[in-house]
């Protein structure tokens, strides 16, 4: 284990040989992080799989005249060119089929990615056979070479992240709507084509970048990863695409660290790694969308409707025990209710055990049940906000009344304080006065 | 160019791993999943570190049933993910097969010291040596067994299930009203695509079984539009790549003043060819056609107006 001053020299940048690394990876983070949420929202997120693999022929090519012009043909940034305008071809290729056959984005992308690399490693080992050159190091490109970064690198990816990342943020508004809702943007005369090549142009440019210091599958899960993270969070796309860039610079951040704390770890998978557990934390606990809170939801929602589906039904049994109108608080058997909604033995158990912890039942005789004072109270507000309820449906939305019942069941059990008042300002005409209505239809 | 008995066999390999991957591709590019292949094939990683680990040697059982494995579990999480979370299923399959290709990457650096595993020669393949590895004294190469197991395995399946299989690819919801379970369809569809995935890789690379479980669908997807056509035009046009390839890798080299190249690329370039020609020149759907019917179609109405009806 590494010790603890350690840990901190690394985390805080204080060695030099690892603050390029874990800067870099940082900012391709976030670069990445933001430009990868508007892939995420225009259902593209593969894009970057597509398009990193479409570079490789470029470098190859790029190699290829650089050694036949003379020279090393390891020039950095003639590689990157070759690799960009590959990339861009790959693009457009991608853009036409889409736009010309009736093929989808997947087969696009697939058809790109697959037939792209296949040249690129065609081309690849043939330039391995030039007279005169190495092409050894040029996977490089594939792989990622993070521990041998240089200062050079590092001012690249700081220039090309700093692009991106800016042109997202001008390009706000307009990517919003390109991603939300593409017809209109094109109805209202925004130039979506455009948009979309310079949105992807943007995705080529970090993948270039991104390739060959940290490698191909890094800058993939870069681009998804940290936004499907953050969709979590957020419904806003400005707060998504923040939170989307601060998980990808922190994945990138720690991930190197980790890396260069613990020998044989290579820094891309580490860093795949931090994303996809901070994306696992997020899934599952996310308050506004995560899984496990979602799950809780349900069930609160679900412990709700039985409440008051139990409070009616016990309504209504006394109700026609007793004749509409004056109901009292008297105890009734228990097989009743049971006949009155179509509950499994045990549903109902539970339904009368909740309902017991929450002080609507009193201690009655053997096979009966009585609502405790609280419980009648809740029970007559609940029914009368039903048939409230109901008679609306029945009057304003000409819903016949032998249906009402189950229609009602679908709203009723979110209605509001404010709803319910209006509710009861607008049946004041009706002349439903009385404390607890009668039903509209029979209850059987 | 020096044509032997090798290369028949080069190009009798190539011909069943491309066929073998275009009839489960078909059923791919129908569901929108063209992007499954590329997934699986970089996920079974782990399934490989692990087996190797495991065994301790390089066995192909072992290695086949780690991938398999693997290869399933991605599409179940990618399932898991998508519904569970909400998530785009792009999106999802994205950081499926991220992470456990990185989870793959740490395993194997971490054996380094004892492991002779290359990432390297998974991506790659070596299609140019199959046919050294044979069986017996029969002269055929394991590779060729192995991909026409395969093949062979994916069209029963698909004769026996066809009508299940093609209303999973239209309608699952009918499919499942109708008893037929799209979600079974759907996981049976994804071992086949792991499986034959893994078969490949290890004879020829997972160039060749991204781009034949994509690009010979999606050319027949333009020449028709029947599915039981579909399939057959795939099996054609990718066992014409495999032949066109190989032949390719032989002869454009030599154009630069190079030595031959590897087929694997030369076969997916192939493929793209093929499925540019059909874009170009497709009965149906080319753009050549388009043009001149939407030319036709313009000089009566140009006339017609010139005439002032």
């Amino acid at each position: 284990m590494p010790e603890l001053a350690e840990i901190i020299e690394v985390v805080l940048l204080q060695n030099y040989n690892t603050r390029l690394v874990v800067l870099s990876t940082t900012l391709l983070g976030v670069a990445a992080g933001l430009i990868g949420s508007f892939l995420l929202l225009r259902k593209r997120s593969l894009m970057g799989d597509a398009l990193s693999h479409a570079t490789l022929p470029g470098v190859a090519i790029a190699f290829a005249i650089m050694v036949t012009l003379g020279g090393t043909g390891k020039s950095l940034p003639g590689l990157l060119l070759g690799a960009t305008i590959s990339g861009v071809a790959g693009l457009f290729t991608m853009l036409l089929i889409r736009n010309t056959t009736r093929l989808r984005d997947d087969v696009a992308m697939g058809f790109v990615l697959s037939v792209f690399f296949g040249i690129g490693v065609a081309s690849l080992q043939m330039v391995q056979s030039l007279p005169g050159a190495s092409a050894a190091g040029l996977e490089s490109f594939i792989y990622g070479k993070t521990a041998s970064m240089v200062q050079s690198d590092f001012l690249l990816i700081a220039v090309v992240a700093g692009i991106a990342s800016l042109v997202s943020i001008l390009f706000l508004k307009e990517f919003l709507l390109l991603c939300f809702d593409d017809a209109y943007a094109a109805a209202q005369g925004w130039p979506t084509f455009f948009l979309d090549v310079l949105l992807l142009g943007l995705v080529t440019a970090v993948t270039v970048i991104g390739l060959q210091a940290v490698g191909l599958i890094l800058i993939i899960a870069f681009l998804i990863t940290p936004a499907t993270a953050a969709r979590f969070w957020t419904q806003r796309l400005l707060p998504m695409m923040l939170l989307s860039a601060a998980i990808g610079g922190v994945s990138g951040w720690l991930g190197a660290s980790i890396s260069a704390l613990t020998p044989n770890l290579p820094a891309g998978a580490v860093i795949v790694l931090v994303a996809a557990s901070l994306f696992l934390l997020s899934m599952l606990f996310a308050p506004p969308r995560g899984v496990i809170p979602r799950l809780f939801r349900q069930y609160r929602l679900r412990r709700k409707v039985d409440r008051q589906h139990f409070l009616r039904a016990a309504y209504e049994i006394l109700e026609e025990e007793q004749g509409q109108g004056d109901v009292s608080n008297t105890p009734f058997p228990r097989p009743a209710l049971q006949s009155k909604r179509s509950w499994s033995v045990r549903e109902l158990r539970s339904i009368l055990k909740i309902a017991k912890r929450e002080d609507h039942l009193e201690p009655a005789g053997p096979g009966m049940l009585r609502l405790s004072e609280s419980g009648f109270g809740e029970a007559a507000r609940v029914t009368r906000n039903h048939r409230l309820w109901e008679t609306y449906l029945i009057y304003y939305a000409d819903i016949a009344p032998s249906h009402v019942d189950r229609d009602a069941d679908l709203v009723e059990h979110i209605l509001g304080p404010e709803l319910v008042h209006e509710l009861e300002e607008f049946l004041e005409k009706e002349s439903v006065t009385t404390p607890v209505p009668p039903s509209p239809h029979p209850v059987s | 160019m020096n044509w032997t008995s090798f290369d028949t066999w080069i190009v009798v390999v190539g011909a069943l791993c491309a066929v073998a991957c275009a009839l489960p591709g078909c059923f791919l590019v129908l569901r929108k999943m063209s992007m499954m292949g590329d997934a699986i094939s970089h996920a079974v990683l782990p399934g490989l570190a692990i087996a190797f680990l495991i065994t301790g040697t390089r066995a192909s059982v072992p290695m086949f049933f780690g991938a398999a494995i693997a290869g399933v579990l991605t599409a179940l999480f990618t399932q898991w993910i998508a519904r569970f979370g909400n998530v785009d299923r792009g999106a999802a399959m994205g950081i499926v097969f991220t992470t456990l290709f990185a989870i793959g990457l740490i395993m194997i650096r971490q054996a380094a010291d004892h492991v002779d595993l290359d990432p390297g020669c998974v991506l790659y393949g070596a299609l140019e040596m199959t046919p050294l590895d044979t069986v017996g004294q029969t002269g055929i190469p394991r590779a060729a067994i192995v991909n026409g197991g395969a093949l062979l395995a994916n069209l029963l399946i698909i004769l026996v299930l066809f009508k299940e299989f093609r209303l999973g690819a239209f309608d699952g919801a009918l499919a499942d009203t109708l008893g037929f379970s799209s979600q079974f369809l759907h996981y049976l569809l994804m071992t086949m695509v792991a499986v034959t995935t893994v078969a490949a890789f290890e004879s020829v690379g997972s160039i060749i079984v991204i781009a034949m479980l994509i690009v010979p669908p999606a050319t027949a997807l333009l020449l028709t539009r029947k599915l039981p056509a579909m399939l057959i035009i795939a099996s054609i046009t990718a066992a014409a790549s495999a032949l066109i390839g190989h032949v390719g890798a032989l002869i454009v080299p030599g154009w630069f003043g190079m030595d031959a190249t590897t087929t694997s690329g030369m076969i997916a370039l192939a493929a793209g060819i093929l499925f540019t020609l059909a874009w170009l020149f497709s009965p149906t759907e080319g753009i050549v056609v388009k043009k001149l019917r939407s030319r036709e179609l313009a000089d009566p109405v140009f006339e017609e107006s010139l005439a002032g009806k």
